[in-house]
């Protein structure tokens, strides 16, 4: 290094700066150039819109209509929680969803990883059979639960059987106190597979020599569990929860395909509530409150779980 | 990725050989024990995720009555009775059935395509080259991701109706507005996706950048380090961001039921609509539901190792 001949380095400064900042110009044009595309789509389809919702919700805007938006103030908001009693039912139905969805699912995720992990032959085959309604569009299972759930159908035909004839059957989408419990349990079903295999590859993050060692100790498979696999999966958890939470709060097609909300708005939530004002009633300016509204609850329960699962150093 | 432990299995397979000649029998009956218990809690799980879609295959191949006649015995996820593929051949009659499949390929081989490129150039721009605004360009992508796609549905219907567009017009090439009713408006707002910039970002920095310093004194411009560097290198990220971007592309249904009113321009999810008239012949919906879902199942199953991986690292990153 210290041994550049003198003529190069009497020569240096100046040209080299220029070289270099010249070099540095072209590598910002070159950055800019690959980022934008990019981050016009980004802008156009993800920016625009989110504002877009933002200004619409202060006015009364419809899809189709002669008469520019009005700006209407905070009308739309105070609408929605005190002159709408179905928006405050879906807000309810969204939320019980969730609350149920949530533990069962990342529980019943939890549960098919630590046994497809173990180290015997046919777990690859049961992952793969697992992950298959992961695969299945939520279009074709709602339209094919639906079916099974019929009053004379094969969910209720398969419950008689299991306990000798004595199940009446019931007429699950058309009931209000089942229709909601019926969309749960397809929901996870249909979804469980997937944080099975996020689990899996947190599960495969804990080194081999903790359990060795535990096992050295003497401890039982659950304390094993306790002890060694629960700690090594916080960060899994974190991730587990808040995407499995952010999809339970949008529950919309399911809803759309199977019931249209009904019975009594029994299963309307709030995006399928808000595409009903904002694109089949028209009114755009209405529904972009309730997707306001939405994206902050979606928001705040974001931050609280990852607050309330935060690293305890 | 992860998921391929196989090499470290065989070995500590063999290892718990070993002890287990010196482990006292009972201890080796509680492991037998175990095992047991494990195949049978997989088998449970098995059937419990398997029946529905066994039951929709096997009822698209039989006729209405038969159908509701089997539902009450196992002869449900039998295929026995009077089998035909008449349920598909009145699917055909019924609807336009290969415009549809043909849409949804189109719009999702061009999403997932148009979507690797652009998205990964976007993460070699923020990973590998250092300019201006990076930084802040680099914030603003990651805080996108925490915008649910329901939160903005319905205020972009609004906002795609008054988009400009080029359409041609008696032969001329016209200026025109609204996206309504095209294939645009089911690709276009779907192919910048800020997950798969960070996933190639994320990508790109494992790759040593002598490489690139390299090729930048052999006086090679930075796309060209991209195209014929970093792109041949990176293959699992790719098959990563296209499975991941595949299955959502697909299974497209809120989006295309707004935007969408044209029955040529239509996916197959949407197209299930015109079996939910007046009396469900729910042979062919099954027949429709098999047919719709035999593409990506067999695609599923030919990479299921890939899709595996992708999926476990989409969850690495959270």
């Amino acid at each position: 290094m210290t041994v550049t001949p003198p003529t190069v380095a009497a020569e240096t400064p100046r040209r080299a700066t220029r070289r270099i900042r010249s070099a540095r110009g072209r590598e910002t044009w070159a950055g800019l150039g690959m980022i934008a595309p990019a981050a016009l789509l980004l802008l156009l389809f993800l920016v625009i819109p989110v504002i877009l919702a933002f200004t619409l919700s202060f006015t009364n805007a419809r899809l189709i209509s002669p008469n520019p938006p009005r700006f209407v103030g905070f009308d739309n908001f105070i609408r929605v929680f005190t002159t709408d009693p179905v928006f405050l039912q879906s807000a309810w139905n969204t939320f019980v969803f969730a609350l149920v969805v949530v533990p069962v699912q990342a529980g019943l995720g939890l549960l098919l990883a630590v046994l497809v992990n173990r180290r015997m032959r046919g777990t690859t085959f049961f992952r793969v059979v697992f992950f298959i309604p992961v695969v299945t569009s939520i279009v074709v299972v709602s339209i094919l639960w639906k079916f099974m759930y019929q009053k004379d159908g094969l969910i209720n035909s398969m419950i008689d059987t299991l306990t000798f004839g004595a199940w009446a059957g019931v007429d699950w989408l058309n009931n209000p106190d089942t229709a909601l419990g019926a969309i749960i349990v397809l929901s996870i079903w249909q979804a469980v597979g997937f944080h099975m295999i996020i689990w899996l590859s947190g599960l495969q993050t804990i080194p081999e020599e903790l359990y060795e060692a535990a096992k050295m100790d003497g401890a039982s498979p659950w304390r094993q569990f306790t002890n060694v696999t629960w700690p090594g999966l916080r960060p899994t958890m974190v991730f587990v929860l808040v995407t499995i939470t952010i999809a339970a709060l949008g529950l919309f097609v399911q809803v759309d395909v199977m019931t249209q909300g009904g019975p009594v708005n029994s299963t309307s939530t709030i995006v399928f509530h808000a595409v009903r004002k904002g694109y089949e009633q028209q009114e755009i300016g209405y529904a972009a409150a309730i997707s306001l509204i939405f994206f902050v609850a979606v928001l705040i329960i974001a931050l609280i779980q990852r607050w309330l699962t935060r690293e305890k150093d | 990725m992860a998921i391929d432990t196989t090499s470290t299995r065989a070995v500590t397979t063999r290892g718990s050989g070993q002890r287990r000649a010196a482990t006292p029998a009972s201890e080796h009956r509680v492991r037998l024990r175990g095992r047991i218990f494990t195949y049978i809690a997989m088998s449970v799980f098995g059937i419990i995720f398997m029946f529905p879609l066994v039951f929709m295959f096997v009822s698209s191949l039989k006729p209405d009555a038969q159908i509701l006649q089997d539902v009450d015995s196992p002869m449900a996820f039998v295929p026995a009775g009077d089998i035909s593929l008449d349920n598909y051949f009145g699917v055909f009659d019924r609807v336009p059935v290969a415009q549809f499949l043909f849409n949804s390929i189109f719009i999702t081989v061009l999403t997932v395509g148009l979507g690797l490129i652009v998205n990964s150039m976007a993460g070699f721009a923020l990973s590998r080259l250092r300019w201006k605004g990076r930084a802040v360009v680099m914030a603003m992508v990651i805080a996108t991701l925490i915008v649910p796609f329901e939160t903005i549905a319905v205020p972009m219907v609004y906002w795609v109706a008054q988009l400009p567009t080029l359409v041609i017009e008696g032969g001329l090439l016209k200026y025109d507005f609204g996206w309504l009713n095209t294939y645009e408006v089911q690709i276009v707002p779907f192919v910048a996706n800020a997950f798969s910039i960070f996933l190639f970002a994320q990508y790109f920095s494992t790759i040593p950048t002598s490489l690139d310093e390299a090729a930048r004194i052999d006086g090679a411009s930075w796309f060209t380090i991209y195209r014929r560097i970093l792109v041949p290198l990176s293959g699992p990220a790719f098959a990563t961001v296209a499975i991941l971007t595949f299955l959502p592309a697909w299974n497209q249904y809120l989006w295309p039921l707004m935007v969408v009113q044209k029955e040529e321009l239509r996916p197959v999810m949407v197209g299930m609509q015109y079996f939910f008239q007046l009396n469900t012949a729910w042979g062919e919906v099954m027949a429709y539901t098999s047919l719709i879902t035999l593409p990506v199942l067999i695609v599923f199953l030919i990479f299921q190792r890939a899709f595996v991986s992708s999926i476990a690292a989409s969850g690495v990153k959270g």
